[in-house]
């Protein structure tokens, strides 16, 4: 399905091109489309083709074929992002677990974890990386950049988690939590055997939201950090030299689509296998 | 029935002088002192003993659902004092001297029939071949061996209870709290369900406490009908209704009828005045 | 008495949790890290931005504008998309899911190609990363929200023999409003996000994006800071505005939220 509307979206991309180089043909300068709509010359929009052929060329000097860079470019960033992803999820659910504790400290903090995604962490990733090589010399491993990246994953990923899973946890009927009262059972039992199963859903559309975030937290975290290697940085790489080849940029972002829906079927993946068919839709 | 670790019988530790559940000048009062407040119950005596089925019915409002978790130490009393098995509310909870049915059967639906069964054995910290062991028990009590491995959204609200009560009756609690159990039933399954909850009761001889709207249902079930009325929430009235040993016929019986109608007149009772 | 009261154990909290992280925050750069050279505490980040309050305001104009106008375009489209899928039925099952996966797509990759196609210099190219990253959680929570209806309201509709659209006024409407408020609040930091970093692959060189990269180069971390902080506000404003806007328009789920 998806396979179908990506060739719908190549198809579309040139019936674009054709009619804008025919209208441009007959009459250049036609108003509305000139003004609000790109211009259809070949370096702006490089044919379906040349970005085909672009996957598979060798650029020059490398010997490999652009694809096997674009991979490895992205096992590069998907680190970058796994790493931030998992912390964030620890992160994020820690905070909703001490959320679901107090009804106070709730109305208290939950404005400013909303608040915190206003800061654009993102724009100050050069700071982190700064940040990270002087504040993680007490670590057993030695800090690298990458990692300063990583954090800036975290701090996108945690958000959705914390939200949807203080939602989750609190989404158990009363009843079942006056039953698990009625068994005298310990806090740390109600959560683990109510709270956290009946929040799986929840968390599951949260792990969904955040794995797409880490990695746009990844890729734009590496561009403004200047990090060498990456999927960001090849972006901004093939940006940067765009006249010279201009399919080189489309498949790197197309590169980073990929990336992107990858880590979204895998975690679809792990909960169906998880939550299977039973799994209810969590609104959002 | 008996003989699995950690199982008490109902009939093997408490003395029998020893009340089920005293209630002595049981008062609760919702949000004192604030606008909302809601004077809920007050000056509730009961005293209940074992092996006794005991219904609560009245109007909505009239507190039979708040006395039930006052009983249960799931919210606090305002005035008073309340004792089961000669212990503090409280006490007795920690102790999982009682179990509670809802209205919902409020199965956990991530786990199958078995193991919600199993819930309350693996919170007393159960070996797993015990628990499997009573819970197949419990669910030959409740017929419904052939279903241990389904989910709660394949069975029908019928089933669903009984696998609710088959989870309560467990670990062979000394009292069995009911709130409105089959309130959300159709009439068919509820006397079905009815019959079947008599019928544990008859083996296990666990006392009950039981709520209910209905007046045919709290005289056929019960030892004992206390009638409450609203605003403030108190008993108006204790109706003996035993019957003795009941079966499908009871419901056709005159002394049934008797007693149908004299819950029924103890409930306008409070209308009147 | 009482309304100050709910309005004292709503606000409350929230006030006294910043004011103690901004007091630690402060105490403890104070003491641990005096020059706060990365991480400077909250006053100097204040008095950075008042110091310097004529290119930050300018900056905030430039970006606020982008900002807002591609999150009113992303907002509006996304809506409209979902009211129109949502009467076709096949339109619904073939692009609600594509939508989701698309979703998935770091869409921030795309800056680079726009500035291709609008100019590197254009906000056109800015206003369309917003518009393309506001669109999709809108849209995908509006589409939920005009398909999970109960199913005996419009039976009850087509009883009264309501057609299609009317039933889309009264009945799906109303009910994807909760969702449609939900990801217009998510919308409004995103749409800050998405301006920022765009600006990174280009636009003006006096927008906030580039100020926060130019400062943070030049080891003006005071700077940076103000400006993520003038950022952080134009989301902090946006997102209440939703909020008054959730309130105005959908009064009802508010009373029926606090009766239970």
């Amino acid at each position: 399905m998806l396979a179908v509307f990506v060739c719908l979206l190549g198809l579309a991309y040139t019936a674009y091109k054709a009619f804008g180089t025919a209208i441009d043909d007959a009459q250049s300068g036609w108003l509305v489309i000139g003004s609000f709509l790109p211009e259809t010359t070949d370096l702006k929009m490089p044919p379906v083709l040349d970005i085909l052929t672009g996957i598979f060329e060798e650029p020059r000097g490398t010997g490999d074929p652009f694809w096997t860079i674009v991979a490895s470019e992205a096992a590069f960033t998907l680190r970058e992002a796994a790493v931030g992803f998992a912390i964030g999820v620890v992160v994020g659910l820690g905070i909703a677990i001490a959320l679901t504790t107090s009804g106070r400290l709730e109305r208290a903090l939950v404005p400013h974890v909303i608040a915190s995604q206003t800061i654009p962490l993102i724009a100050i990733a050069p700071i982190i990386v700064i940040w990270g090589r002087k504040s993680f010399d007490f670590l057993p491993f030695e800090w690298q950049d990458w990692m300063s990246v990583s954090i800036i994953a975290t701090y996108l990923t945690f958000f959705p988690v914390t939200i949807n899973g203080l939602r989750g946890l609190q989404s158990p009927r009363p009843e079942n939590l006056e039953l698990m009262d009625s068994y005298a059972a310990p806090w740390g039992q109600t959560l683990w055997r109510l709270r956290l199963p009946a929040s799986l859903p929840y968390l599951f559309a949260a792990f969904k939201i955040a794995a797409t975030a880490s990695v746009v937290g990844a890729i734009v975290g590496e561009i403004s950090a200047g990090v060498k290697g990456g999927l960001g940085r090849r972006v901004l790489l093939e940006a940067q030299r765009y006249t010279t080849g201009p399919e080189r940029l489309y498949v790197a972002v197309l590169g980073a689509a990929a990336l992107g829906i990858f880590v979204f079927v895998v975690i679809s993946t792990v909960e169906y296998a998880l939550v299977g068919r039973k799994g209810r839709e969590a609104v959002r | 029935m008996n003989g699995a670790p950690g199982a008490n019988g109902p009939d093997s530790d408490i003395a029998p002088d020893v009340a089920a559940v005293e209630l002595d000048g049981v008062g609760k009062v919702f949000n004192p002192g604030r606008s909302n407040e809601v004077n809920a119950l007050t000056g509730i005596d009961l005293r209940i003993a074992p092996g006794e089925f005991v219904t609560l019915i009245g109007p909505s409002g009239c507190g039979k659902s708040t006395l039930l978790r006052l009983i249960a130490a799931l919210t606090d009393v305002t005035d008073g004092s309340v004792s089961v098995n000669g212990k503090t509310a409280d006490r007795a909870r920690l102790d999982r001297d009682y179990s509670m049915v809802f209205q919902r059967a409020g199965l956990f639906d991530w786990r199958n029939v078995s193991r919600n069964i199993e819930l309350p054995l693996e919170l007393m910290g159960w070996k797993a071949a015990d628990r499997r062991q009573r819970s197949a028990e419990m669910l030959d009590l409740v017929k419904l061996s052939e279903f241990a491995r389904h989910h709660p959204a394949e069975l029908s609200g019928g089933m669903q209870q009984r696998v609710a009560i088959a989870r309560a009756m467990s670990f062979d609690p000394k009292l069995l709290l009911m709130d409105e159990p089959f309130g959300a039933l159709d009439e068919m399954t509820r006397e079905h369900m009815q019959n079947e909850l008599l019928r544990i009761w008859n083996e296990t001889q666990t006392t009950v406490i039981f709520v209910t709207h209905s007046i045919s249902e709290a005289v056929f079930l019960s030892t004992r009908v206390v009638v409450m009325s609203p605003r403030p929430g108190r008993i108006s009235a204790v109706i003996d209704t035993d019957l003795g040993e009941r079966s499908e016929a009871t419901r056709d019986h005159p002394e049934y009828f008797a007693n149908v109608t004299a819950v029924r007149n103890a409930l306008r009772g409070d209308h009147a005045s | 008495m009482t309304a100050a009261k709910a309005v004292l154990r709503a606000w409350l909290p929230p006030v006294v949790a910043a004011a103690i992280m901004f007091g630690c925050w402060e105490a403890l750069l104070a003491v641990l890290n005096p020059d706060g050279f990365v991480l400077p505490p909250p006053s100097r980040i204040v008095s950075a931005l008042f110091g310097d309050f004529d290119t930050i305001s300018t900056a905030t104009g430039i970006t606020g504008f982008i900002i807002v106008t591609g999150l009113i375009a992303g907002v509006v489209v996304g809506a409209l998309a979902a009211v129109l899928v949502t009467a076709f039925r096949s339109a619904h099952e073939t692009l609600t899911p594509l939508a989701v996966a698309v979703n998935a797509v770091p869409i921030i990759a795309l800056a680079p190609i726009f500035n291709a196609w609008f100019g590197i210099l254009s906000p056109r190219s800015n206003q369309a990363v917003v518009v393309v990253l506001v669109f999709f959680p809108v849209f995908i929570n509006t589409t939920r929200g005009l398909g999970q209806v109960e199913p005996s309201q419009i039976e009850l509709m087509e009883s009264y023999g309501a057609g299609k659209w009317r039933i889309m006024r009264d009945v799906r409407i109303p009910n994807a409003m909760p969702y449609f408020f939900t990801a217009l609040k998510l919308a409004t930091s995103l749409a800050v996000i998405a301006a920022i970093v765009a600006e990174y692959f280009g636009g003006r060189q006096d927008a906030l994006g580039n100020i926060i990269t130019n400062s943070a180069g030049l080891t003006r971390y005071d700077d940076a800071w103000a400006a993520v902080l003038a950022g952080s506000l134009v989301g902090i404003g946006l997102y209440a505005i939703a909020v008054v806007l959730e309130r105005l328009v959908m009064p009802w789920y508010f009373a029926a939220r606090r009766a239970t």
